[in-house]
């Protein structure tokens, strides 16, 4: 089992008048798997993947991934873990505008310590696994919103996580595009990657090999036993 | 590091415009700081020349009554006061610091000096013995300067400068003409001249009246002579060369101690003091440097103000770029290098916008000293000094945005786009 969410839940607004946004969230993942999590907006999707993503901090409950529990784990350990274990692929893509294409597939290796040369060659590697050899030194606003989104996923991988984390990875996508990034996902599946994916679009959805539905902060059928 | 110091770059030449206006505090600040502390160091360097250039590193050891030169018009000797006469000369000589040392008497010229009826409205008579005009750097330009007989004979001869000469003969020559001090005749057997070597440089009115002699002429004679004119009513006075110009404060003291010690009993009130150029220009410095102290804060509030548009255009750039810090959070960036990376950019910021400042105060120095007449001078020191502050400035004031951007929870900033 890569991924345990035990009795998760998580409240906005202040101590006093908390509003709860997910609740008794249970979820067990295994390695290798593919989940596409849908529901409408204000479901409560979004909370959920940045607490699986270590961006945000559960208020009860325990998340355990790999084997650890670092639900309260300090700023540093929690960046430590996004950095080396967790891939993100965004709606928006979030490339940097003025870094080239392989620079900005090269960022999360500057954050492990990797060494300048090194982080080149795996930057391209990723890119050329995402069929763009030949935009490497491309900026951002000289590509096709799928072929950012495909640098997004070789920033995402270039770390080699343990998963992938995908919200609305085709939200932003004309369906010919957002066709080509599910193929792609499908690819990475068949070669051992977990993924999990946040959408609102049933088609994208059917992709995944499994399907949890989520209303008002209450996530159906996660538990695997 | 490297990669902080390329972003900062990338950030800077991405808003030129607003990098420009931001650095623009900071480069007026170190501007006028520069432009300030090279004329005024300037100015003290040309004090220094000029007064010790002036006098060839002489000290005057003078009585002083007080806090003032002992004034002998109105008054006779004090009691206890010794009576100086050449033998002295042979102690003074032996002090280190001293190359060389002459012995002289001086009283006010005024209506003492005739030619006829011309007489010389300002200037000095002086009674000097024949070492006066080697240490102070004169040289005879037309005539004859004194010989042993003079002295020893107690001749009647003087010598006078080129003010004196002007004003007793109005142009003409006056080598071997007769004139009256104070009541009796004398011949001029030359006229002497500061030596061009110790002219101070003189390139403004100011200069001039700070370093020409507009004590009026001088009219010497000798020593001995003076005696028997004046009797022994004014105290003598010595004049020491100093080894070199750094000795010249030490040559002083020891010989105004010298002297002091010749009293055989204790008049604290009349007492032999140097009168140090060295100590002079320090104070005329002093004057100087304290004018400039004030000037550079007032320059360092202009800094401030600089710094102050750096927090101001840094927190607008950490406002604007909050999704991108966001991404890097989700990346793995901890706070540490998000806050690095805001530091760096302001440090880069105000650095570049200090050299700039180096450069135009620089500039700015040169225009100065071309229309004013001012000599600069630039410390490399100061130079330093100056772009170090003001990346200090830039640290200080960037610290605040990026401990803001470092605390940046990356939901929210991923989530405003």
């Amino acid at each position: 089992m890569i991924l345990e969410l035990e009795h998760i839940e998580k409240d906005y607004g202040t101590p006093a008048v908390p509003v709860p946004v997910l609740h008794d969230v249970n979820l067990q993942l295994e390695q290798g798997e593919y989940l596409a999590i849908m529901g409408p907006s204000g479901s409560g999707k979004s909370t959920l993947m940045n607490i699986l993503g270590y961006l945000d901090v559960p208020t009860r409950g325990v998340y355990r991934f790999d084997g650890e529990d670092n639900t309260h784990a300090s700023d540093s350990k929690m960046a430590m873990v996004r950095n080396r274990k967790i891939g993100f692929v965004f709606q928006s893509f979030h490339l940097l505008a003025q870094r080239r294409a392989w620079e900005n597939v090269a960022l999360p290796l500057m954050y492990a310590g990797v060494p300048r040369k090194e982080r080149k060659a795996r930057a391209i590697a990723a890119l050329e696994r995402m069929g763009l050899a030949e935009r490497v030194n491309f900026f951002p606003t000289q590509l096709s919103g799928g072929q950012c989104q495909r640098v997004a996923i070789a920033r995402a991988i270039v770390t080699n996580p343990l998963m992938l984390l995908a919200d609305e990875p085709t939200g932003a996508l004309d369906s010919k595009s957002g066709q080509q990034i599910m193929d792609i996902f499908e690819e990475l599946h068949e070669q051992g990657m977990t993924i999990v994916m946040i959408t609102h679009e049933q088609a994208i959805a059917d992709r995944a090999e499994r399907i949890l539905y989520i209303y008002d902060g209450y996530l159906k059928g996660g538990d695997l036993s | 590091m490297w990669e902080n110091i390329r972003e900062a770059f990338d950030g800077i030449r991405s808003h030129k415009l607003r990098s420009a206006l931001t650095m623009l505090g900071i480069i007026i600040g170190i501007a006028s700081i520069i432009t300030i502390s090279s004329t005024i160091m300037g100015t003290n360097e040309q004090i220094k020349e000029n007064l010790i250039g002036a006098g060839n590193n002489t000290v005057e050891i003078v009585l002083y009554q007080g806090d003032y030169p002992f004034d002998a018009s109105y008054q006779s000797l004090p009691e206890y006061v010794p009576v100086l006469d050449r033998s002295i000369k042979k102690e003074i000589n032996a002090i280190p610091e001293i190359a060389a040392s002459s012995l002289f008497t001086k009283r006010d010229a005024y209506g003492i000096i005739w030619n006829g009826t011309t007489g010389m409205n300002q200037g000095t008579v002086y009674g000097v013995d024949e070492t006066f005009l080697s240490v102070y750097g004169y040289v005879i330009r037309a005539g004859r300067g004194f010989v042993d007989k003079d002295f020893s004979g107690f001749r009647k001869v003087c010598l006078i400068d080129r003010i004196a000469s002007e004003s007793l003969f109005l142009g003409e020559s006056p080598i071997g003409k007769t004139i009256e001090i104070a009541g009796e005749p004398y011949t001029v057997v030359g006229e002497f001249t500061q030596s061009s070597a110790f002219q101070p440089t003189i390139t403004s009115i100011d200069d001039y009246y700070t370093y020409s002699d507009h004590s009026g002429g001088k009219v010497l004679i000798p020593i001995e002579t003076w005696s028997v004119l004046f009797k022994f009513d004014i105290p003598a006075s010595l004049v020491a060369r100093a080894t070199g110009t750094d000795a010249m404060t030490q040559a002083g003291k020891a010989a105004a101690d010298l002297l002091n010690g010749l009293y055989t009993v204790e008049n604290p009130e009349v007492k032999y003091k140097s009168q140090d150029l060295l100590e002079q220009a320090k104070q005329l410095q002093e004057l100087s440097n304290a004018t400039s102290r004030q000037l550079i804060w007032v320059a360092g509030i202009s800094l401030l103000v600089g710094g102050i548009g750096v927090m101001n255009i840094m927190l607008v750039s950490v406002t604007e770029r909050t999704p991108e810090i966001g991404l890097k959070k989700a990346l793995g960036a901890k706070r540490r290098k998000i806050s690095m990376q805001f530091l760096t950019e302001a440090g880069v910021l105000t650095c570049i916008g200090g050299m700039l400042g180096v450069l135009a105060g620089i500039g700015l120095a040169y225009v100065v000293s071309r229309v004013s007449g001012v000599p600069i001078f630039i410390s490399w020191y100061i130079v330093v000094l100056t772009v170090a502050f003001s990346f200090v400035v830039g640290l200080f004031f960037g610290a605040v945005p990026a401990v803001q951007a470092a605390r940046l929870n990356p939901i929210d900033a991923l989530r405003r786009e």
